[in-house]
Parts: C-alpha cells; structure tokens; sequence
C-alpha cells in the first residue's frame, strides 16, 4: 500500500517578475518524513507535473535546511513559513505553495527580500566599533541581559512577519516588524547604546515605526518566537521621549 | 521635528483622537443621557452646554479642528492598509480591521450628525429634544444613529487601547491584556450610556 502512496501539491509559478502567476499541480510519491524542499527536490529531478507534461524545475531558494537561514520561506497553505520545516505529514492535503508575494517575485517561489536588508542599513543595525586604534574590552553584559537579548538576536531576515503584517505593502513604505526589533536589540547592547539616539532617529522617518497599526500578526507568525510587538512598544515609548528631546531639548548627553 | 514629518503626524493624529477628541465625546454622552430624565431635563442640559462662554471657540479649538485632523489623516492611514483578516484570524487583526471599518463608518455618522444639527442650527433651528425626537422618529435613522453610536464608541475604546501601545505606555503582553480587558468594559458602559439616551427620545 505504501508504495503507490502520493501527495498532491498545487504551486504557483511564475516565469519572470512580471509576468501572470500560473498554478500547477504535482503528484510526488510519499516517503516517511518528507519536508517540502525534498518534495520540491523530488519535482527537481523528474520534472513532470500531474498531467503528465513535462515542465520546468520549479525555482526556490534554501540553504541551512535547519530553519536559521530564512532563505527558504514562502507561503505554504497560506500560511508564510520556511519550507525546510514544513513537514508533509503535518500538512493538510493538497498542499499549496506560494511566493510571499509582499516581496517582489523572482521567479516561482523564490522572492527578493533586498527590502530587508536595505532596512537593516537604514536601522544600523550593527554596533560600530572599528577604528584606528584598539578600543580595549567593551563593557559587561550582564548574563540576564544576555540571555534575554539572545531571544532577540534570533532573527533571521525570514521575511515571515512583514508577509503577514497588513501594513507592509505596495502602498506603504513601512519596513516591518524585523528590523524595528533589531534597532531594540542593538540599543539594549552595553556598546551598541552609545548610537542608540541615531538608530532611534532612523526609525522615526517615513516608513518608520509609526507606520505599526498594532494587528499583532507578526508576533503570531515569527517562527523563532521573538517578542516582535513587545519590541515594537518599547521602542514606541523610547521614541516618544526621542521626540521629546528633538523639540525641547535635553541637558542630558 | 520638520525632518519626520510621518512620526509627528501619526503621534498627532493618536493624541487628538483621545485628547480632545476621545474626552468631547464621553462628555457628549453623558449630556445627553440627560435626555433619560425626559425632555425639560435635557433641554436644560442642552441650552447650558449651548449658551457656554467662548462657545464657537471651544467647539472649533477642542472638537472641529482636531476631529478634522484626524478624520482626514484617519482615511489616509485606514486606505493603506491590506486587511488580511481572511489568512491571519487573530483577535488583534480583527480589531486592527475593525478599528478601519468603525473609523469610516464613524466619520459618516459624525459628519451626517454635525450636518443635521450643528449646521441646522447655525441656521436659526433650536437644538432640543423636539429635533432629537423628529429626526428618531423614522426607524431608518434610529438605526442609523444606533449603528453609528455603537461604531464611534468601539473606535474611542479600541483606539484608546492603540493610543497606550503607541505612545509607549504599555509595553508586556500582560499590560496589553489587562488593557484589552479594561477597554472592553469601557466600550460596554459607553454603549449602554449613547443607546439608553437615544431610546429615550422614542
Ligand atoms: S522577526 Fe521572526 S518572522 Fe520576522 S524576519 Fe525575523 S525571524 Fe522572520
Ligand atoms: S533553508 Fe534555511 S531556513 Fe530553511
């Protein structure tokens, strides 16, 4: 019985970034424990969708297929998710596969998150401690902190909070939940801090925080559980006393 | 300030819809649950509220020019939304939408309101229980002002709850619950406040 057993896949596809998007459907033979990247692997190698006809590979993007890189997210059943995690036998029937079509499409189901990464300039999202001399040990963290910041640092530039924030879209410039909490993580930091007024001023500009309407979605999808609108609200309050010291002035440096 | 005109606009547009917009229309309800202890009562309440010193004033400074604002950049914010409701059925997507929907529906009502009995009385017509009781006495516009009420209020309770997040007040899932919890009652008395008025000019 199990060796005719098959799992039925419908997947959108799509020749180049702006031509229509077309489904096809796949029958793949059911092996225990199978993700969707072997099944997508599977259409790799015998290119044969369920008609019959022979047709295209199908193009997606993966990497550490361990769930740490994020290349390899897309929506799976509607929900935006990575697919080396996504195991077959958890997924309901047949299974759908569609880019998060909130980036724009390369081609199939691989997207370009560029957006992202320009984000995590625009936020710096780094701590700047290049110079001409040493600058000797940065300050301590304390092992609490540390822990805590650790959740935060997590973050893999999946892509999955701004699919299912309902501002992040064609008619805003808002650049989503990840790199806001990114901008926490980095003031948080002993020596991150001392740049925390300049990243704080970056998110204050357009498509800044203030762009977050609170519908919560990206708490609720992170895969890696970071306390995304957490996040959000305490840089909300920064940011509210940010403001204040920009129009009144502060005697505090 | 100049340089994030976005961040200044959208904190603007928070603030006014509680204070002084959020507060005008708590006082607004309960004046006008006056109308409860029959008509003399609430045209006396009425003839006070409207015989106030600095009247045109106030009413432009507290109610008009801030209620502009932020029903204008309002319909700005709720247009560039792409509700998702139907993939993410979270209670907090569903009040983020509803929040949208109430927003609009609200500037419909608020602006039909102001027509029917501001601008009518600029024009020489008292505004009493009588004009009250007339405009009621089609069910059309008793449900109407029932959807309208009900809508306005939700807006006021659940963008209060918005108002805390956004300006960095509560920031913990549990500040947020707790928050969530006291709106709710909130919007439950206000209801019960704007409908008991309302069916007492019936
Ligand atoms: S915050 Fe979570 S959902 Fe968003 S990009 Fe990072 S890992 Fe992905
Ligand atoms: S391949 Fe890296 S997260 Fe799936």
């Amino acid at each position: 019985m199990a060796e005719n057993k098959t799992v039925k896949f419908i997947i959108s596809r799509q020749e180049t970034p702006d031509s229509a998007p077309y489904t096809e459907e796949f029958d793949i033979e059911y092996r225990p424990n199978m993700n969707v990247i072997s099944a997508l692997m599977e259409i790799r190698r015998n290119p044969v969708n369920a008609k019959g006809e022979k047709t295209s590979p199908i193009t997606w993007e993966m990497n550490c297929l361990e769930e740490v890189c994020g290349a390899c997210s897309m929506v799976i059943n509607g929900k935006p998710r990575q697919s080396c995690s996504a195991l077959v036998d958890q997924l309901e029937q047949p299974i759908r596969l569609e880019p998060m079509r909130t980036f724009p499409v390369v081609r199939d189901l691989q997207v370009d998150r560029s957006r992202m990464f320009d984000s995590l300039k625009k936020v710096k999202a780094w701590i700047p401690i290049d110079g001409t001399y040493d600058l000797g040990p940065g300050p301590r963290m304390a092992e609490k902190k540390r822990q805590w910041a650790y959740e935060l640092s997590k973050c893999m530039t999946c892509g999955v909070c701004l699919e299912a924030c309902p501002n992040v879209n064609s008619k805003s410039d808002f650049i989503g939940p990840a790199p806001l909490s990114q901008v926490r993580l980095f003031n948080a930091h002993p020596t991150g801090e001392l740049n925390k007024a300049e990243r704080l001023e970056a998110i204050m500009g357009d498509g800044g925080i203030t762009n977050c309407g609170n519908s919560q979605n990206c708490v609720q999808s992170c895969p890696k559980g970071i306390p995304l609108t957490t996040s959000i609200a305490a840089l909300n309050r920064d940011t509210t006393f940010q403001g204040f010291r920009n129009f009144f002035g502060s005697d505090s440096i | 300030m100049a340089g994030n005109r976005e961040f200044f606009y959208r904190r603007l547009h928070s603030l006014l819809g509680v204070i002084p917009v959020g507060i005008f229309l708590m006082q607004h309800l309960v004046v006008n649950h006056y109308a409860t202890g029959g008509a003399a009562s609430f045209d006396k309440a009425a003839n006070f509220m409207g015989n106030l010193p600095f009247r045109i004033l106030l009413e432009t400074v507290i109610i008009f020019l801030p209620l502009l604002f932020h029903a204008i950049y309002g319909l700005y914010i709720a247009f560039t939304a792409n509700n998702n409701v139907g993939r993410y059925g979270y209670f907090r997507n569903w009040m983020f939408m509803l929040q949208r929907v109430s927003g609009v529906i609200t500037l419909i009502f608020v602006a039909w309101h102001v027509w029917e009995t501001r601008i009518a009385a600029a024009f020489g017509t008292e505004v009493n229980f009588q004009m009250m009781e007339n405009i009621l006495s089609s069910p059309f516009m008793f449900w109407f002002y029932v959807v309208g009420i009900l809508s306005t209020v939700f807006h006021f309770a659940n963008g209060l709850w918005s108002f805390l997040v956004s300006w960095g007040i509560t920031i913990t899932p549990r500040s947020q619950r707790i928050t969530t919890y006291v709106t709710i009652i909130l919007f439950v008395a206000l209801s019960y406040v704007g409908i008991s008025a309302l069916v007492s000019f019936i």
